[in-house]
């Protein structure tokens, strides 16, 4: 390891990197702006400077960029010395001169990278009285707040969004001291990464929308550690809450799992939990009188002896569901009895992610979390459109992708952190990725060859691809096979087979099960060959997979089946809307065959309003569980905030009906611990969750991990309008964190960490100070256990994969093949309640060919109907010119096409134009003001109207 | 032509245009790479960059608006508003400056009635400064349209812009220094 002297005193670091990086691994604080861990160094901001010396004798040295300047040993440095302290502070000082002073109305203040900095070298006076240059800024969507004067010119806005993310429409415009990072013209970001700018930004450019117009300080934020449950990725969050409104998520570093970055629904589709259709109190329907049909709200413990009193009298089932934690869906199964619990999934999802899961565990490949994806080297998609069903892994692929420009740069001995370089180096050279899937998706602009099949060619691709690699001896090959297609998969195989990290990703959506087994067949036939091969399997929501591993239960069918021979008296729904799961006469009949339904649920939904008796559930953001990713690791979450006026976690509910009631056991299963540990003990696949993350006991160095920042302000004055009096904080007895600003912040597992702050960093920069060395895991191990890893033997059941070769598809000219087709912004069922998410997701539609569409005489908006499982479906045209040849897609999950993915995947349709269609108008996108006009770039240049 | 017409006849590149970007791009392995000649190109044709010429560019060139608004607007020699029949490029840099630019500047002012980034009434001339024209042992210098005008002083000014009748500015303040104004200090 070289030694490098600092200010005279000698340091050992790590060879390969830059000087700015050596300083912060060794805790000195060395300011920066463009330097981003993930996205390195291009020297642009100045700020890092360092003087170097050439000797012990040279005195004077030379200036040189910390960013810039690899680590040598023997190197001669000063951080702290005259020279390099002014020329930051210099520098600080040129920055600020366009800087507007509105740090007090600036959403970024208190967590301004800006603002440390600035402290950090000591610029206190402003000695320019010129005029300042101002900028008219952009409408840049629901999600996005922009305030181009407070700009410093560090590019990291456009270096992440294009570079990092592969957005278009945002560049740094004009140049010198007016450079404008921008749009064209005013319009929506079209990145579904484009929330991560609020934090990339340094300063105040970039904010989130939301949060300004729901304003608190990030110092008056009350956080937790949390887990996104917008898909089944698992990234950590840290949301803020202030007033018992959730104000805001932000990234929490995990460098297994999301690193620094979260795509848009996570970020701004948590706002459902302040959502209007909240279940505040228990309710019970009135069957009679004149309000029949409406809620009569009741006492929780009226709901428990209600409820309690319906379970006594006759049978009980239960369906669980994938949204609600590990704990919950336990807790049911065991009030409920094995033999009488569904995991809620409808019945096709269920196959598919136990497919997965025992794939999973059979096969030699690993499963990669989004950090392994990031080193894959050659990369095959089957079917998965990633970017929307699982935005955070489609990043990663894009970092894949730049493999290639860093194997570049190390044959001509570049440093992997010299971006600049490497980008001009690389060009438009990537890693090979290739993607079959039913249309392009957004990777296809980095992908070496995209095709577009149906889903059952998609499969026969993946298992010629397998046939190919094995040379036809452990996989036979794929008959009647399109030339074409041959010579792609010999493409495909061969690059395979000379990767390093060979990955393929493939997924329950479109709900083939041949996809997901030709998927297996190309990981298992790579691994016989080599190491490191990843198989990365998507399923459709947070909690698939822990779901899944407490077994099967019953099927929805068997529940229907169960039901209507009268075996079922009383059925308990946890957290599940079954119209999303099942054809809706499906789902009506098996509630008529049952006497009474109870639901558990924080939102108001179709199931919801079926039942006799309604209990409000807390969301994740005021509960603590466990949920298991897609990748297979088990994480925690916490709540944030105490639960308002009678919401419970469903664990809570389900724990003390089970007391109520005096069940066995249910004594014991009081706490949340209790629960978790006594399901890690009963089901072996989940044994691994009570290492999840430490217990309700665990204290740091004696004492609880504080919820609110040091300086969280005004908490005796909140509640002053309601009373003068300060209530007591409430008491946390199931975490080990308090719900104040008491205990002890630092040094706790990373699984605890509430949100990052470091004195003299109070941005999220901050996070560099607990890692052990930037961008590297945080300290003491990222946080997550997982509970799958791959299976050893390969056995000979390799050639069992080619039993489900599916034959090839034919087009037909009259009618379609109907295929899921997924949007990041819409599919969501949760996500989809929050105000900006839906500003953001439009209608559902049905996406059809170009072919289609001139046989149709449609384009894009017209209307289009079809007939699926006999009832009328008409939707809005999207017209995809790459969509598959003979299929039509529909986008999944939104009003009008709740239940189809459960329902109609794979039935053959034909469309017509519908008789009459009123076309949505034009979506609103210039300005935020409905009445201004729309203005373009050309006119604003001219009127030069500046915003302070 | 008024700026409507140029608006209407922007709507799509020209046959002549398509072949000379066409020219270019044979010698550029990536489209993007032609993006600064395009720009020229059109240009040259309709005397500035629209954005619907900008759009047509980028379209043909496969780059998405934003990249190429970021190469249009990175040089202040691509116009991105109207400008006249020709492009008055006065030095300001410290050869022209020695030799008593300021003078000049002003008797050109006076001359044309416009200052820095204005066109004149009669759409002739667009008076911009620019930091240096290579040809500082004539300074002071300045280029009216494509023809070089050295030793500048105010008899030369008379000749060159002899004919040309002072009249107020049209309204365009700046062409280069587009996206920005300024302001007073807020605090």
């Amino acid at each position: 390891m070289p030694t490098i002297y600092i200010d005279g005193t000698a340091y050992e670091v790590e060879e390969g990197k830059n000087l700015l990086e050596a300083c912060l691994n060794l805790g000195l604080d060395l300011p920066y702006f463009c330097w981003h861990p993930s996205m390195g160094s291009i020297g642009s901001c100045r700020q890092c400077a360092m003087v170097q010396y050439q000797n012990e004798e040279d005195t004077r040295g030379r200036i040189v960029m910390g960013c810039m300047t690899p680590v040598t040993d023997g190197a001669r440095l000063s951080l702290q010395g005259d020279t390099a302290s002014e020329f930051r502070e210099s520098v600080i000082e040129s920055l600020m001169l366009n800087h507007p002073h509105d740090c007090p109305v600036c959403a970024e203040g208190g967590e301004c990278h800006l603002q440390d900095m600035t402290v950090m070298v000591g610029h206190r006076d402003r000695n320019y009285r010129g005029k300042k240059n101002t900028h008219r800024n952009q409408y840049l969507g629901p999600l996005i707040n922009h305030e181009m004067n407070r700009c410093i010119s560090c590019y990291r806005c456009v270096r992440f969004y294009r570079d990092y993310a592969g957005g278009t429409d945002l560049a740094a415009l004009a140049s010198h001291d007016h450079v404008y990072f921008g749009r064209h013209q005013d319009g929506v970001l079209q990145s579904e990464f484009a929330g991560n700018l609020v934090e990339v930004c340094p300063t105040g450019v970039f904010t989130d929308k939301p949060l300004v117009d729901d304003y608190s300080r990030k110092w008056d934020l009350q956080s937790a550690p949390s887990i996104c449950v917008g898909c089944a990725v698992g990234c950590n969050t840290s949301p803020g809450e202030r007033y018992g409104r959730l104000k805001r998520i932000q990234n929490r570093y995990n460098q297994q799992v999301n690193g620094y970055f979260l795509c848009d629904r996570g970020r701004f589709g948590a706002d459902f939990v302040n959502s209007e259709s909240r279940l505040n109190f228990a309710g019970v329907r009135q069957e009679d009188g004149s309000d029949k049909g409406s809620y009569k709200a009741i006492r929780a413990d009226d709901a428990l002896s209600e409820v309690a009193g319906l379970c006594q009298q006759g049978t009980v089932a239960g369906i669980g569901s994938p949204r609600a934690s590990v704990e919950a869906n336990y807790l049911l199964r065991r009030f409920v009895g094995t033999k009488h619990f569904s995991n809620g999934m409808s019945d096709v999802e269920s196959a598919l992610v136990n497919q997965i899961l025992e794939t999973l565990k059979n096969t030699r490949a690993i499963s990669p979390s989004i950090h392994q994806i990031e080193s894959a080297d050659a990369v095959l998609i089957l079917g998965e459109d990633v970017s929307n069903t699982a935005p955070r892994l489609a990043l990663a692929l894009r970092e894949a992708a730049r493999n290639k420009g860093r194997e570049l740069a190390a044959e001509m001995r570049l440093e992997p952190w010299m971006d600049a370089a490497i980008k001009n180096l690389a060009q438009d050279q990537y890693s090979p990725i290739f993607i079959a899937g039913v249309h392009e998706n957004r990777l296809n602009d980095i992908a070496e060859a995209g095709v577009s099949l149906a889903p059952d060619d998609i499969a026969r691709l993946g298992f010629a691809i397998a046939a190919e690699i094995s040379g036809g001896r452990a996989i036979d090959a794929v008959e009647n096979l399109d030339a074409d297609l041959s010579a792609l998969a010999g493409t495909i195989a061969s690059t395979l087979k000379a990767a390093k990290n060979p990955l393929i990703v493939s997924g329950s959506s479109l709900l083939n099960s041949a996809v997901i087994e030709s998927a297996a067949a190309v990981a298992d036939v790579l691994s016989n060959e080599q190491e490191n091969v990843f198989l990365s399997l998507s399923v459709p929501e947070c909690n698939s997979v822990g779901t899944a591993m407490l077994g099967e239960g019953m099927s929805f069918k068997d529940m229907m089946d169960s039901a209507s021979q009268g075996n079922i008296d009383t059925l308990i729904v946890l957290e599940n809307d079954l119209y999303r799961r099942a054809p809706s006469e499906d789902v009506d009949k098996l509630l008529e065959n049952i006497k009474q339904l109870v639901v558990l649920d924080s939102l108001d939904n179709a199931t919801l309003s079926k039942s006799q008796i309604a209990l409000p559930t807390a969301t994740f953001a005021e509960s603590e569980g466990t949920m298991v990713s897609s990748e297979g690791r088990a994480q925690r979450y916490y709540p944030v905030f105490v639960a308002e006026d009678d919401r419970l976690a469903s664990w809570q509910w389900l724990s003390e009906l089970g007391q109520v009631l005096g069940l066995s056991g249910f004594d014991q299963l009081e706490h949340f611990d209790q629960v978790e540990q006594t399901c890690a003990g009963e089901i072996p696949a989940l044994s691994g969750i009570a290492s999840a993350a430490p217990d309700h006991e665990f204290r740091n160095r004696g004492l609880k991990i504080p919820r609110q920042p040091a300086r969280y302000s005004g908490r005796t004055a909140m509640r002053a309008d309601v009373s003068v009096h300060e209530p007591k904080q409430p008491v946390d007895d199931e975490t080990p964190l308090s719900f104040s600003m008491e205990g002890l912040g630092v040094g706790q597992p990373s699984s605890l960490m509430t949100s990052s702050w470091s004195p003299g960093w109070n941005s999220n920069q901050s996070i560099q100070k607990f890692q052990d060395e930037a961008g590297g895991a945080i300290k003491g191990g990222s946080s997550g256990v997982r509970l799958i890893e791959s299976g050893q033997s390969l056995g000979d059941g390799l050639n069992a994969h080619t039993r489900s070769v599916p034959t090839a598809f034919h087009p037909s000219d009259t009618e379609s093949l109907l295929i899921p087709v997924y949007r990041v912004f819409g599919s969501d069922e949760l996500s989809s309640q929050a105000p900006a998410i839906a500003e953001m997701s439009g209608d559902a539609q049905f996406v059809i060919s170009s072919e289609s569409a001139a046989k149709l005489e449609v384009v894009d908006g017209d209307g289009v109907s079809a007939n699926i499982n006999g009832v009328e479906v008409t939707l809005e045209a999207c017209v995809d010119p790459s969509l598959a040849e003979g299929c039509v897609g529909f986008t999944t999950g939104m009003p009008g096409t709740e239940s189809l993915v459960a329902t109609a995947v794979g039935l053959i349709v034909s469309l017509r134009k519908a008789d009459s269609w009123q076309r949505r108008k034009p979506q609103l996108i210039a300005t935020d003001n409905p009445n201004a006009p729309t203005v373009t770039n050309q006119q604003s240049l001219q009127s030069g109207v500046s915003h302070v | 032509m008024s700026e409507q017409q140029l608006i209407q006849s922007d709507i799509a590149l020209s046959a002549e245009e398509i072949q000379q970007i066409d020219a270019e791009l044979a010698h550029m392995p990536q489209k993007s790479g032609a993006a600064i000649d395009a720009l020229k190109i059109v240009q040259r044709q309709r005397g500035w960059i629209s954005d619907e010429s900008l759009m047509a560019i980028a379209r043909y060139l496969d780059m998405s608006p934003e990249a190429l608004e970021g190469v249009a607007t990175f040089y202040n020699l691509i116009y991105r508003q109207p400008v006249g029949n020709k492009v008055v490029l006065f030095c300001d840099s410290v050869s022209c400056w020695i030799c008593g630019c300021d003078g000049v500047k002003q008797k050109i002012s006076e001359k044309l009635g416009v200052d820095y980034g204005e066109t004149t009434a009669d759409n002739q001339y667009t008076l911009i400064p620019v930091p240096c024209l290579g040809a500082c042992d004539k300074a002071p210098v300045m280029m009216v349209g494509d023809d070089l005008h050295t030793n500048l002083n105010n008899e030369k000014i008379d000749q060159i812009f002899s004919g040309q009748v002072s009249t107020t500015a049209s309204t365009t303040e700046s062409t280069a220094e587009s996206t920005t104004t300024s302001e007073e200090e807020g605090s």
